[in-house]
């Protein structure tokens, strides 16, 4: 046996080993995804069968669907009652949107500041805004009732977008602040010396890169505000409920009654179109961001 | 110290060495910061608005009434007459467990009323929020890093992340309630007869499994962000260098991630210290599991002032805990980066 | 450098709220005389509050009311359908002087509360109202301190279900019911369950288990009373029933839905629930019992056993603007056509005792004999401005005898003194 058939014979053995932990690891990928599949799935999966359920048959424990109707659909946009689950969809959505923009817009401010600028009571400000994170929701609901009583806001866009923003704020300025850190910016320096200000060396360069942060910030605040139950629920009226608060207004047929089906029903029409969205939005506007920072 | 602990070492790869300036253009620089303040001024004042209205305002109205007894029924009228100043008397009661004495006075809270649970309630509170935010750690880490990876069906695996989120929580809370009924489908499944809210541990852990399942994917989201800034280049090179896979993960993926993971936990912490919806609608706080917001919720109903003193106390201890972790674990976002400006001052 | 200047501005709040408390303020104080004396010819728009309304009665009878009072229009603002967010809706608005919350629909057990903290307008001298066709718990529940703060509205009170096809004739009394729990073992079911989760149905069923055996949670003066045999042998009577597994384990995770299930899966033999669960057992397709579906009165000690009584009342805010539109639409609320049209449309029991007797209304709900029997016997729920209170110290107590970690001594002598510390104020 020669040396060189020797190495080449390790050099085989290295590249199968090297191809089977390749192989190995991309098995492993696929099990642990389809581990989180699972584990995110199966109980959303029993919201939809459920939602799909006949009301007789509410508690049947039958993995597949069985008695299969579509009257709890019905039931959620069902007008006739007094429910405005359609009138609360758009509701939310307005909500959700303006709360999205208005936050991202404002702790991006934030943020820049407290990442890049040098100033005094930077630390004040931290703690001020981490602060706002710190006290019980439940007890910000009598106060902010009686504020807003006073102004006559109650049942008002602004009295449910406001508290909202507060909301998801701390979150948005302390994430973006942390990505912010994280950015190259000796490229926006170097933008600024090629004739940007510093405005445009912003947007041209540090946007795009901050992109994938953005854009999970937005997720992270639009699905929270999505999700505002409490406040909502003492702050709005008929016109300006949200699907939350329309969600827990469905009644079954008799007063103990819990209309599970038609609660089911609900979740399923305000989480499938909220996932798709997302899907949607990832892809156009992370892809677009990320493709003009490449150049 | 936590300056030290913090991943500036780390910041080189990331800058590309070159060190970091405090502002656009590095000019004189106490002028720089003068004219940095009015810009920053400029560009906080949005948040501090939105914050002081909604946030700051309750805070002080809850500690004023705090100081207040709550109204007390007049046995004549049979009409609630207004308390008076309470001292500090709100405070003392919940913290040593004292309740008013039908001659006057005070006694040990009896079992049955709010003021027993106290402690209890706290030491839920804290179980939960250890516990929970561990598993939703752990779990959202390994979400973020598998849906970093590159494999055919991975917008669904990140579509499937965000279904539990995007369930609003009152119908997540009812849909547990419903698996977790003693005919219902996990009993059913697994072929147990367990009953999930009728004693400690099981309604501990429905309420556990519930949240984590609800907010993992909060963390798998940011975690995943945080990964999706490291620049590729950096594992090749540590690829090259012969580093395993162990030693990529803790040398270069958690130090870079570290920000991000940091915010993650911080933020959920102080959301698990506030839980509410889950165990109300789950339990009603049945079997240990009110939780201090649980609490305030009860005594909202029972007296006010008393209800004011008890969202203090339980802004006061995630105060502390906040404190402890950006003091000595390092999640202080802007602090961990300032090595490099550190002779500023 | 390293000073935790961080947080110091969340000090600083608190600082400042020190100074600010020394101006005292906060608080709701009760200025009721006032307000009571207030718009009491009042006539106008309104609006009439009530949590949800599971089957459109409302909104018809408004109807019909607005076209005959064009210049007195009401409004329906509707609540959810959870009763613990009326509550606090109601307190919330009631705190606030809200002036559009003219009627408001209450809870049974909320009345004293909201007559103590000076929101519910009296009905006497100019806004009084005749009672005498009512049934007598009902507007004892709506009364506080011998004054009527609301006025009936709806009732509602509990009933055994039983299996017919297994048991012949339905036990009078509750060892009665006990002793053929043989039966219920021979078939390999449940005996008998209530609601026993710890929530408010616990204080139901624990007070209908104290009053079934003579015992009361207060006595006449609001007083707690339960170092007593009666309220020993009631409590007993559950604790001994859920040791000996008639009351089958899965009993303290019930609630009415919980229990419903069960009972309709054949998994019962009896079952304490409320009239609602009759209409879907005999029609809900998964019903197994559909045929086979018995009713009676609770059992007692030697006779039918004593009810909690459910139910709303209606009553006027103080803060109202147009008391005497007020009073006149709760008068309209209680006419029998109202509430023949609300116990026919809505499955709500009436307050008018003589509907009761009514054959075109039995012919439609056949439960009705069987639920007078159940709301003549029917004690209110302790009538305390304390109630949230009471009811955490039975719920909390209750639950520790049942599930056997306490006994049932101890946790009526502890319900007793949570009560006592609670009404001691402070």
């Amino acid at each position: 046996m020669t040396a060189a058939t020797e190495l080449r014979a390790k050099q085989d053995r290295g590249r199968k080993v090297a191809q089977n932990r390749e192989k190995w690891a991309s098995v492993r990928t696929y099990v642990s995804a389809a581990v989180i599949l699972f584990w995110c799935l199966a109980p959303a999966y029993w919201m939809v069968v459920t939602a799909f359920r006949e009301v007789g048959y509410t508690y049947d424990t039958s993995l597949l669907p069985t008695h299969v109707t579509l009257d709890n659909f019905k039931t959620a946009f069902d007008t006739s009652f007094g429910n405005r689950f359609g009138q609360a969809l758009l509701n939310s959505v307005f909500i959700g949107v303006t709360v999205t923009v208005i936050s991202l817009v404002v702790g991006v401010f934030a943020a820049y500041a407290l990442a890049r600028l040098n100033f005094r009571f930077k630390y004040l400000v931290l703690g001020f805004i981490l602060g706002a994170s710190m006290f019980p929701g439940v007890a910000l609901i009598t106060p902010l009732f009686q504020l807003f009583t006073n102004i006559g806001w109650i049942g008002t866009y602004q009295a449910l977008i406001i508290p909202n923003i507060s909301f998801v704020l701390p979150l948005t300025v302390y994430t973006m602040t942390s990505f912010f850190r994280e950015m190259p910016w000796e490229l926006e320096e170097a933008a600024r010396v090629d004739g940007c200000t510093q405005g445009q060396a912003f947007r041209r360069v540090i946007m795009p890169l901050a992109a994938p942060a953005i854009f999970t910030t937005a997720i992270l605040a639009f699905i929270s505000s999505w999700n505002e139950f409490l406040i909502a629920s003492q702050l709005s009226n008929d016109a300006t409920q949200p699907v939350t608060v329309a969600i827990a207004n469905f009644a079954g047929a008799q007063p103990q009654q819990i209309p599970y089906t038609a609660i089911m029903a609900a979740g399923t029409i305000v989480t499938i179109p909220l996932v798709i969205l997302v899907l949607i939005f990832q892809r156009k506007i992370v892809a677009g961001l990320t493709a003009g920072a490449v150049k | 110290m936590a300056t030290e602990l913090g991943p500036t070492p780390v910041k080189e790869p990331a800058s590309g060495g070159t060190p970091i300036h405090h502002g656009p253009k590095g000019v004189g620089e106490d002028n720089a910061i003068a004219s940095q303040g009015k810009w920053a001024a400029w560009l906080l004042a949005p948040t501090i608005v939105a914050l002081a209205i909604v946030i700051v305002y309750p805070i002080i109205s809850a500690i004023v009434m705090s100081f207040q007894k709550d109204a007390g029924l007049d046995p004549v009228t049979g009409l609630f007459t207004e308390g008076g100043p309470a001292g500090l008397s709100n405070y003392t009661n919940w913290i040593f467990q004292q309740c008013a004495a039908p001659g006057g006075g005070t006694v040990a809270c009896p079992p049955g009323t709010l003021g027993s649970q106290f402690w209890s309630a706290t030491g839920t509170t804290f179980y939960f929020t250890i516990v929970t935010v561990t598993l939703e750690t752990i779990l959202g880490f390994w979400m973020a890093i598998i849906m970093a990876r590159t494999f055919r069906g991975r917008s669904l695996v990140r579509a499937a992340v965000l279904v539990p989120w995007a369930i609003p929580t009152a119908v997540t809370a009812q849909l547990w309630l419903f698996i977790f009924a003693f005919e219902g489908i996990g009993n059913k499944l697994f072929n147990t007869t367990i009953l999930w809210t009728g004693s400690e541990n099981p309604a501990r852990w429905a309420v556990i499994i519930a949240d984590t399942w609800k907010t993992t994917p909060f963390m798998a989201l940011l975690i995943l962000a945080g990964l999706q800034m490291i620049p590729a280049d950096v594992y090749e090179a540590a690829k090259v260098d012969g580093a395993s896979a162990w030693q990529r993960f803790r040398m270069i993926t958690l130090p870079l991630v570290k920000p991000a993971l940091m915010v993650a936990i911080l933020f959920r912490t102080l959301d698990a210290l506030r839980m509410f919806d889950l165990p109300y609608i789950l339990t009603e706080g049945s079997n240990n599991t009110t939780t201090l917001s649980i609490l305030v919720v009860n005594q909202l109903r029972q007296g006010f002032n008393s209800a004011a003193a008890l969202s203090t106390i339980t802004f006061i201890i995630i105060f502390i805990v906040a404190f402890i972790f950006v003091r000595f674990l390092g999640a202080n976002v802007v602090e961990q980066q300032t090595g490099a400006g550190k002779g500023k001052k | 450098m390293k000073t935790p200047k961080f947080l110091l501005p969340v000090a600083a709040a608190g600082v400042l709220a020190l100074t600010l408390s020394a101006c005292g303020g906060g608080g709701g104080g009760t200025t009721a005389g006032a307000d009571a004396e207030q718009g009491l010819d009042g006539r106008g728009p309104i609006t009439y509050v009530q949590g949800k309304d599971n089957n459109n009665v409302v909104r018809p009878v408004i109807e019909k009311w607005n076209a005959a009072h064009p210049n007195e229009k009401v409004t329906f603002k509707e609540q959810t359908d959870q009763a613990d967010q009326q509550h606090d809706d109601l307190v919330q608005n009631f705190q606030a002087k809200n002036a559009n919350y003219d009627v408001v629909s209450v809870d049974v057990v909320w009345t004293a509360e909201f007559a103590a903290k000076g929101w519910l307008q009296p009905l006497k001298d100019k806004m009084a109202l005749d009672t005498s066709a009512m049934l007598k718990p009902t507007v004892d529940a709506a009364s506080y301190k011998g004054t009527l703060y609301a006025v009936p509205k709806d009732s509602d009170g509990g009933m055994l279900y039983y299996r017919k096809d297994l048991v012949p004739t339905p036990p009078k009394t509750w060892d009665e019911m006990m002793s053929m729990c043989s039966i219920a073992k021979e078939n390999n079911i449940g005996c008998f369950a209530g609601q026993y989760s710890k929530y408010e149905g616990l204080t139901v069923n624990t007070a209908e288990a104290i009053n079934s055996t003579g015992g009361s949670v207060l006595d006449a003066d609001g007083k707690p009373n339960l170092n007593t045999p009666e309220a020993k042998a009631g409590l007993g009577n559950l604790v001994t029933a859920y040791a000996n597994g008639n009351i089958p384990k899965e009993g303290i995770t019930f609630q009415e839905e919980q229990g419903r299930q069960a009972f309709q899966d054949g998994k019962l033999l009896f079952h304490r629930n409320w009239p609602y669960m009759y209409s879907l057992a005999t029609t809900e397709g998964s019903s197994k019992v559909k045929d086979v579906l018995g009713l009676a009165a609770l059992p007692g000690i030697d006779g039918p056993g004593a009810s909690t009584l459910g139910g709303h009342s209606v009553g006027v805010s103080v803060y109202s603007k147009n008391k005497a539109t007020a009073v006149d639409f709760l008068k309209f609320i209680t006419t029998e056509e109202t509430q023949r049209f609300y116990a026919t449309q809505g499955s709500l029991a009436p307050v008018l005792s003589a509907l009761y007797d009514d054959q075109e209304l039995v012919a439609k709900l056949p439960y009705l004999p069987v639920l007078k029997t159940s709301i003549e016997n029917a004690v209110p729920r302790p009538v305390t401005p304390f109630y949230p209170a009471v009811t955490k110290a039975i719920q909390e107590n209750a639950y520790a005898a049942i599930k056997g970690e306490k006994t049932v001594d101890a946790a009526l002598s502890d319900m007793q003194k949570s009560i006592e510390s609670a009404s001691a104020g402070q």
